[in-house]
């Protein structure tokens, strides 16, 4: 602990203090700031809260049919179960019965149709979770079914869609289709992915005495679940209080589908008068929520003999569930990401938002933008095995250039482009070429077992694609001890925010991290907050805080320049100490002669990210501030006997400007990668065909254990490039971009696979790659040998 | 009546749902919120604590399990380790300190979970060995750190052999246990709330007759199948009879003919016991659940089971395992393969259990292979699951064969056509393919969503290629396969030998 409180100190020892750097502030490999409490069980979640001794719980009825009209529910028996205190009905909802986030569509409790199974009908309150369960059971409810739509070719052939279509134009693709040297058509699908944050989605309410809701939400926005709570029980905001301390994890699914079981609890808060609390058992929420978007992607493209792309005809259609939800914003960041790295020169990209009867797909790391990825990195892979050369050269080949070829498909220039240095920088250093050598030799000898191969970049643009969502706020307070007590709008789901923004004000007041706490987001501290997204936390809700910050300081200065009679040139903040030209005195004497001189110790901080709009009508603007960039290589084996396989090793080079922290930062890329390896290798989602998903639990649906992750596993941040906007110390996001990395996965696993046919065939291999889509490209490709499935039709 | 530790805190519980989990118990009963519920299915770890129990040397044995899917009533005569037991006078425990100097905690809500499986494996292992680690943390699921972090943080905990604050309690601790173990002796202890009730049994004897007594009891042994039905299923036992303190089941006994194992001996104890004399085996129950499952579960729950998909049945029909069942006082032996019936119907009777699975050891030469293949490496059910046995005469004609399998039927059953083709064929490149055709004759899988019918079948006949060309160094001179020296082989024909 350093001696800030500690008031008598000799002034030679202050003076020595004040030569030393800070230890915990920017740039400084801080622990997260709970890392202490996680690690001994003591942090809480809400479902380790205390109960109330008149405490319900809840338990939904769910539909069990996709698609259909509700004809009638009976709850007379569930009521007549000893411990049910009431059961809810969409009728007994006193205010707006929809809580879409963007647009209607999402009723909060199914009143006359259900379109998906898993949709909630009813909620049982009772004093015990194992009664409200069983009493669930006992609600009656009939449903004729009507015709289903769970496939989303299907879909799009029917115009079934949630949202309108929407496109991004450059240049002539049709002309440049037509007059391109080669083309390749072909089809591919993408699958969804469940987020499994450990900690399922959980609310607890308590009514207020004025007849509004405290609620304490395991969500990525509290002021959406406080404006639909209002909305659902009908008081203004003001009414109603949003504490979210920590979640268990987050990923996305917490943005807007947190909402659901925060409304369902206030609602029967409000209506009972009593606390309640709704957390998800593992199998329900994974049934009741959305997830990532499945895709299928239609191309057509044109290259010339070097891999150069002429032209490119991309249709994304996503599956976007039953209702709008995030997919407007989701689907146009898959479209902002179908160049990923590359110059596009003439291409037409439409994203298709397809309605099915399933649960509403959402937000998750990425947002679209992996699905986009995807979609142009098998094309890469697609042209280098067409002229059988190495995928890593038509990569660099088309990369975006600095000085031309820099404009993207939808009218924003790539500036501050590290691709080529950052490839260059991670192809020697992991020495791909030479073990590219390797892996063809060892092919060659190895009967049955086979090595790939891929470096893959990522460009990630940064920011809320809804412009005006690039907003942060943060409340200060600095105690007549000197403990500050900090409150941003953004919301701790694991990623370290609470310590970046902390080493941010620890910075600006040159104290050390241990006087700053950073309590729970809360809605009556920082109001209007935007969701903690698209990976803009520390970008927006630093900065707020670094602003309120320096509005206290400010005034701090300005106070000491006239109490001590120094000029505010000689006024400096460091280590825990306030030098005034010669003299030196602490931090926590500075802020008790404040207090006397009345000066206000409390500040408010705003932020709005500069110089982005996008004219969605035009489809063109300056939608991202900046870039963040990412290299990756994967080594992996496959057995093509079974279609098993392993990550060998995994070389990351990430682009973060200058780290707050490198630590979290790390964290954040590793954890991001392995995520996305998931998403393309095991993770399957499977659906019966009545709708029903049928890897509703982690007996069925596998998320990455320890053993999958790389057995060499080398991560690298990119030293000396610091953001070239003016970002929050000149930093870059970092929550989104990582999980990208794992795309060179998904290519090194078809790499090991087109070595079968001496990688002149690009192996039919869809995402997920489980072990079974393994062995079918293996068996696809041994077969076909050097001739192409009708799909892939070529010409020349 | 029941009694256990909890830390160091004798705990006697006598009117407490029988159904109750100890998770349950650690959030509900004693607010001890330390322990995290993810699942409720023990798939994820998060409510991973450690058992302390008397082995048969009276020596203190530390072990991970998952709270969430363990009845109360397995506490008895144990100790209970939570999370909150760890940090001591404000000074975190190794485990906890290498978790917090090695970033090995983002969201926080699988790390008390985590930390108590590195605890469990600090206590059993002196030194970092990366495949333990990931045996110790293969069922403890985290969706944030990508894992390399606690890998780190469990290298720390490893190399740094630190006298924690339970080394110095463990004599009281073992005197404590011994009481609680001695005060209840050889007689049956109940637990009973309204109508629930449990029996924890003793003896043999006294589980056989509370089996005639009560015919419609429901038997646990590790209870982590069991435990779901409550769990996830809503069921509630009326009455369960507990099986994991009756001492015949728990004994075992080797010699160089024969293995007998105690039906309710832990998965984990079995693959200690069968790891040096079929390596396979103990291959496969590294890759089984999860240590966590492994330490709880038994291996007459995984054949009384008689899941379709359970791994142990086709490694024991392959080895042409028998079974011993008793009745009252009868004991009748019977082969494992003709145990299983159809799909979750076996041939035990009412009021009867299974006491022994009796396992030849087969004269050498022989090999023998299992195969699990599944979506994801650790922790996962098999898509299918393989056993191959085979000894050839000294002229290589096929002697003795029986292929087992998993996964491709209602029941693990042996591919008879198959081995039919085989039998007293030469062992060669050719007969292989032929017999693996027969494979549809003995099989026609289902789909699901494990693995589509023609992934299971396309598999099975490509895994007995595997198992030709693994048998390539058996040899007929009577060198032992499973012990050979030819490693360097052996070790490139798996994806788990390049994990």
């Amino acid at each position: 602990m350093s001696k800030l409180n500690k008031t008598v100190i000799s002034q030679k020892e202050m003076l020595a203090a004040s030569a030393q750097k800070l230890a915990t502030g920017v740039g400084k490999k801080v622990a997260h700031e709970s890392a202490a409490r996680h690690i001994t069980g003591e942090a809480i979640y809400i479902d380790d809260r205390l109960e109330y001794p008149n405490q319900l719980h809840l338990y939904p009825v769910l539909s069990d049919v996709a698609h259909g009209v509700i004809t009638h529910v009976n709850i007379e028996q569930c009521l007549k179960v000893t411990g049910v205190e009431r059961v809810i009905l969409a009728k007994d909802i006193p205010g707006d019965p929809d809580i879409g986030p963007v647009l209607p569509g999402d009723p909060l409790l199914a009143a006359d149709k259900v379109e998906y199974i898993g949709q909630v009908i009813a909620i049982v309150a009772a004093n015990s979770l194992a009664i409200a369960k069983k009493a669930a059971s006992l609600v009656q409810v009939k449903i004729t079914p009507l015709e289903a739509v769970l496939n989303v070719v299907q879909a799009h052939n029917l115009k079934h869609y949630v949202m309108d279509p929407h496109s991004h134009s450059i240049g002539d693709a049709s002309k440049a289709l037509a007059t391109a040297q080669h083309s390749i058509k072909g089809e591919l699908e993408i699958g969804g992915q469940e987020h499994f944050y450990l900690e399922t989605q959980i609310c607890s309410t308590v009514p207020t005495e004025e007849g509004g809701m405290q609620v304490y939400t395991s969500s990525q926005h509290p002021s959406e679940v406080q404006k639909l709570v209002a909305q659902v029980i009908g008081v203004a905001q003001h009414k109603v209080i949003v504490d979210m301390r920590r979640m268990g994890g987050g990923f996305g699914g917490k943005e807007t589908q947190a909402a659901q079981p925060a409304c369902l609890a206030a609602l029967t808060s409000f209506l009972t008068g009593k606390p309640c609390k709704m957390r998800l058992p593992r199998e329900l929420d994974m049934r009741m929520t959305g997830k990532r978007h499945p895709f299928v992607v239609q191309f057509e493209v044109g290259f010339d003999d070097q891999g150069l792309l002429s032209g490119l005809k991309l249709d994304l259609l996503a599956d976007c569930g039953y209702s709008p939800d995030l997919s407007g914003s989701i689907v146009d960041r898959a479209m902002f990401h179908a160049d990923n790295a590359y110059y596009l020169g003439h291409a037409d990209i439409t994203g298709y938002r397809c309605k099915t009867h399933r649960a509403s797909n959402t937000a998750y790391r990425g947002f679209g933008g992996p699905q986009g990825m995807v979609a142009i990195e098998n094309i890469m892979d697609h042209i280098a095995r067409y002229l059988k050369i190495d995928p890593l050269t038509v990569r660099k080949l088309n990369y975006y250039q600095k000085s031309h070829r820099n404009l993207t498909h939808y009218g924003q220039l790539v500036e501050g482009n590290l691709l080529d240095e950052m490839t260059a920088q991670l192809e020697e250093s992991c020495e791909y070429q030479q073990r590219r050598q390797e892996i063809v030799k060892f092919n060659q000898q190895s009967s049955f077992m086979k090595k790939g191969i891929a470096l893959t970049p990522v460009k990630f643009g940064i920011s809320f694609t809804a412009t005006f969502l690039n907003q942060g706020g943060a409340l200060i307070h600095i105690y007549t001890d000197g403990s500050i007590h900090l409150n941003h709008g953004g919301t701790e789901m694991g990623q370290g925010l609470h310590t970046k923004v902390a080493q941010i004000v620890a910075e600006e007041f040159q104290v050390d991290i241990q006087h700053i706490l950073v309590s729970a987001t809360n809605t009556d501290k920082v109001p209007n907050t935007s969701p903690t997204a698209a990976s803009s936390g520390t970008d927006i809700n630093g900065k707020a805080a670094q602003n309120a910050a320096r509005t206290i300081k400010q005034r701090l200065i300005n106070f000491a320049a006239e109490h001590y009679q120094v000029a505010i040139d000689k006024i400096s903040f460091v280590n825990n100490h306030i030098k005034l030209d010669k003299k030196v005195i602490s931090f926590v004497e500075l802020i008790q002669q404040a207090y006397f001189g009345q000066v206000s110790l409390s500040s408010t901080g705003f932020y709005k990210t500069p110089k982005i709009f996008y004219d969605r009508e035009k489809a063109s603007g300056t939608p991202f501030y900046y870039y963040s960039y990412g290299m990756s290589c994967s080594e992996v084996i496959i057995d093509t006997l079974t279609g098993e396989y392993k990550v060998l090793r995994a070389d990351i080079l990430h682009d973060v400007g200058d780290s707050l922290n490198s630590r979290l930062d790390i964290g954040q890329i590793e954890g991001g990668f392995v995520q996305g390896m998931g998403w393309m290798t095991t993770e399957e989602l499977v659906w019966s065909d009545e709708g029903k998903l049928l890897t509703s639990n982690p007996m069925s649906y596998k998320i990455p254990a320890i053993t999958d992750i790389p057995n060499d596993f080398r991560v690298k941040l990119v030293e000396n490039r610091k953001n070239p906007e003016d970002t929050v110390y000149h930093s870059k996001a970092v929550g989104e971009p990582p999980f990208m990395l794992a795309i060179s996965v998904w290519c090194a696993l078809k790499d090991a696979v087109a070595s079968l046919n001496n990688y002149n065939t690009q192996p039919r291999l869809n995402s997920p790659a489980t072990p079974e889509a393994v062995l079918w490209a293996v068996q696809d490709i041994a077969s076909s040998q050097a001739h192409l499935k009708p799909q892939e039709q070529v010409s020349t | 009546m029941i009694e256990f530790l909890l830390h160091d805190e004798k705990i006697t519980l006598d009117d407490i749902d029988p159904n109750t989990t100890v998770l349950e118990f650690l959030r509900n009963h004693r607010q001890l919120t330390g322990t995290k519920e993810g699942c409720a299915s023990g798939d994820c770890g998060a409510c991973t604590i450690c058992i302390v129990e008397l082995n048969t040397q009276n020596q203190l044995e530390y072990k991970s399990i998952n709270a969430c899917i363990t009845f109360i009533s397995a506490l008895h005569g144990k100790q209970l380790i939570s999370v909150e037991a760890l940090k001591q006078q404000n000074q975190l425990h190794s485990c906890q300190q290498a978790m917090l100097d090695s970033d090995g905690s983002q969201c926080g809500f699988c790390t008390p979970g985590i930390v108590m499986s590195l605890f469990a494996l600090q206590k059993n292992q002196a030194s970092y060995n990366r495949h333990k680690v990931q045996q110790a943390l293969a069922g403890n699921l985290c969706r944030c750190t990508g894992y390399r972090a606690i890998d780190s943080a469990a290298k720390q905990a490893l190399n740094s052999s630190v006298v924690d604050h339970f080394d110095p309690q463990e004599p009281s601790t073992r005197a404590l246990l011994l009481d609680i173990q001695q005060q209840s002796a050889h007689q049956t202890t109940q637990l009973i709330q309204d109508n629930k009730s449990c029996y924890i049994p003793k003896t043999a004897a006294d589980l056989a007759q509370l089996l005639i007594k009560h015919p419609q009891s429901t038997l646990v042994a590790g209870g982590t199948d069991l435990a779901i039905a409550v769990t996830q299923h809503g069921a509630s036992f009326n009455q369960l009879i507990a099986l994991n303190q009756v001492a015949e089941l728990l004994e075992y006994q080797k010699t160089d003919q024969q293995i007998t194992l105690g039906a309710a001996l832990s998965l984990d104890r079995c693959q200690r016991l069968m790891a040096d004399t079929f390596d396979d085996f103990s291959v496969l129950l590294d890759r089984f659940a999860s240590l966590q499952v492994r330490n709880q579960g038994t291996i007459g729950g995984n054949i009384a089971n008689a899941s379709p998909i359970g791994d142990i049945p086709p490694a024991l029909i392959a080895l042409d395992a028998q079974l011993q069942l008793q009745y009252d006082k009868t004991v009748r032996t019977m082969q494992l393969a003709d145990f299983f019936i159809d799909y979750r119907k076996t041939a035990l009777q009412t009021s009867e259990f299974i006491t022994n699975i009796i396992i030849d050891i087969p004269t050498k030469p022989f090999i023998f292979k299992i195969y699990k293949i599944s979506k994801r490496l650790d922790d996962d059910i098999s898509a299918l699951c393989a056993a191959c046995f085979v000894q050839l005469d000294a002229r290589n004609r096929v002697l003795k064969i029986r292929l087992a399998y998993g996964g491709m039927a209602a029941i693990a059953k042996r591919a008879v056509k198959t081995e039919q083709a085989l039998l007293g064929k030469i062992w060669s490149v050719e007969n292989i393919a032929f017999a693996a055709n027969c494979l549809s004759d003995d099989f026609q899988p289902l789909s699901d969503f494990r693995a589509s019918s023609e992934y299971r079948l396309t598999v099975a006949k490509n895994l007995l290629h595997k198992f030709f060309i693994e048998s390539a160094d058996y040899d007929v001179t009577g060198c032992d396969v499973t012990a050979s020296d030819n490693a360097e082989f052996a070790s490139h024909t798996r994806i788990f030998d390049y994990v």
